[in-house]
């Protein structure tokens, strides 16, 4: 990790209970620009929970968070507004805008929903959706009449058109077959190297996970309990990891 | 010695504190969310078509039932009249009372309770799902307010589209009685519209105005809060669409009486 740099995101002592439940306990992580991160960790431990709190769409309960070292936690709203300009997401479920069709989905982060230049608009649309390997054909078409796997892709598609400088992927190949998940990996990876974007990943997935990142961290009991990077993910010496990556039933996780 | 203090009062003071607690809080939030909403709906960026679809969806699609609703009722009410007051002078009750009821009280109401039943329910029914999917996270990180974007359209279009439906709701309903007065009850026709002429005041038409645009605001208002605050899955989304119909129908026959009392009382 390069030091005397701002990171692009920093995260110290964040938590976030719903009622009685802590869900995130003091996580810590760091992110460097230009840095692809994938965050790992069982199902329900918080990992869109930490996604949602960096965006500000949920409010930690103490800590900080530090986008380019500008503090998120208790800013104004026009602030935070201008903070989100910087990044793109894609949500776990698509969160699709069911009554517009495709294209206009895809370019919603360029027309914030207008029906502006509608020609140019489609085209982007047309570019963005080649690039998660969509074709023309479902322009037109409403998120509802699409598979779970295309409505994925076009999810991917919105969040990448804007061109923002940190995308956030909430498990991005879950539901698609090898081929297509292999060229989200690719897409990620060349949003990386070749366009400098900030990537944080989550994912189940370790093949894909060690492709597409940099560094791993994983999430466990509302804690960043590792981090590594790539290459040490099978031998991290954390025997909560090696359970984790090797897909063990019998472990410390129970 | 101190006596023990009986349990059952007790409880049933706690009941109705966390009761008046709870309704003082809610009444708060509620009060913060239209104050935000009318802020940003006075500041840029503006939504001029989606207010536009909001005014079709609110008002244009909304007209056949409130027409229909409005002449039934104007009919029935000149019906009511005559057969109960044929003893006193029915030619010139049936038309006034038919203006004062429609104008005064039964078009603003009626057409307050068509609209929310269809278009708040409709609202956070939208919204809640909207939530639950995640929809308006997704709005927020493509930089679009969901204020401005969906709330303020709503509000202002609700605003804009009641009073102008009350007026033509008025107009039918007073139709209807017109027409059931003259084809059935043989009224004569010239001298019945000059009795409803001269009962038709505009402070009438004035305040059905007025209580139109509170209507609309409390619908759009009640859909919206209850849709934008879903939380669960279907059966929440349900929920908020249920808790926005209801509140509606209350706070329209509740402002609809406070009007009323300031207004002739
Ligand atoms: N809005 C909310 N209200 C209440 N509890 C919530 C909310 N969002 C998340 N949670 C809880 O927080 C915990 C973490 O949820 P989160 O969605 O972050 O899990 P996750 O790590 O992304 O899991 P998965 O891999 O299954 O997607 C869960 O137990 C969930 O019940
Ligand atoms: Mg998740």
């Amino acid at each position: 990790m390069a030091t005397g740099m701002t990171p692009k995101i920093k995260l110290t002592d964040v938590v976030k209970r719903f009622g009685e439940k802590c869900v995130l306990d003091g996580v810590n992580l760091s992110v460097e620009p230009g840095e692809s991160v994938a965050i790992i960790g069982g199902s329900g431990t918080g990992k869109s929970v930490t996604l949602k709190c960096i965006l500000a769409l949920l409010i930690p309960d103490s800590g900080s968070i530090e986008i380019d070292g500008q503090e998120i936690v208790g800013a104004r709203s026009s602030e935070i507004a201008r903070i989100r300009a910087k990044f793109g997401m894609l949500f776990q479920g698509g969160a699709l805008f069911d009554s517009m069709p495709v294209w206009r989905n895809v370019t919603f982060g360029l027309t914030q929903g207008r029906m502006r230049e509608p020609a140019r608009m489609r085209h982007i649309a047309e570019e963005n959706l080649e690039r998660v390997g969509l074709g023309r054909d479902i322009l037109n078409l409403r998120p509802n009449e699409l598979s779970g796997g295309m409505q994925k892709r076009v999810a991917l598609a919105r969040a990448i058109a804007p061109r923002p400088e940190i995308i956030f992927f909430d498990e991005p190949t879950t539901g698609l077959d090898p081929i297509r998940a292999d060229m989200i990996n690719d897409l990620i990876t060349s949003l990386v190297k070749d366009l400098g974007v900030t990537a944080l990943t989550i994912t189940h997935d370790m093949s894909s996970a060690r492709k597409i990142a940099d560094r791993v961290a994983m999430l466990y009991n509302g804690r960043i309990i590792w981090h590594g990077p790539r290459d040490r993910l099978y031998d991290s010496g954390n025997p909560y990891v090696d359970q984790f990556v090797q897909g063990r039933a019998d472990g410390p996780i129970r | 010695m101190i006596k023990a203090i009986p349990a059952f009062p007790l409880l049933a003071f706690a009941a109705i504190g966390r009761l008046v607690v709870g309704l003082l809080a809610m009444v708060g939030r509620v009060t913060k969310f239209a104050l935000t909403t009318i802020v940003r709906a006075v500041t840029p960026p503006y939504y001029p078509a989606r207010l536009f679809a909001q005014i079709m969806e609110i008002g244009w699609f909304s007209l056949p039932v409130v027409g229909l609703t409005a002449i039934f009722t104007g009919s029935a009410l000149a019906q009511q009249i005559y057969t109960g007051g044929s003893r006193f002078n029915a030619s010139s009750t049936v038309p006034a009372i038919v203006v004062f009821g429609m104008v005064r009280e039964l078009g603003p109401v009626l057409v307050g309770l068509m609209v929310a039943g269809r278009v708040a329910s409709a609202m956070a029914a939208e919204l809640g799902t909207m939530r639950v999917t995640e929809q308006l996270d997704a709005l927020a990180t493509l930089r679009t307010d969901s204020y401005r974007y969906l709330i303020a359209p709503r509000l202002v279009a609700a605003v804009l589209a009641l009073p102008v439906m009350v007026l033509i709701a008025n107009s039918i309903g007073i139709m209807g009685g017109y027409l059931l007065s003259i084809y059935k009850l043989g009224f004569n026709p010239a001298s019945y519209l000059a009795t409803t002429r001269q009962f038709l005041e505009w402070d009438d038409i004035r305040m059905a105005v007025v209580k139109a645009a509170v209507f609309g605001f409390i619908i759009a208002l009640m859909g919206c809060y209850n849709g934008l605050h879903t939380r669960g899955g279907a059966a929440g989304v349900g929920k908020a669409t249920t808790d926005a119909v209801v509140s509606s129908f209350v706070l329209i026959l509740f402002s609809d009486l406070v009007i009323t009392i300031v207004a002739f009382g």
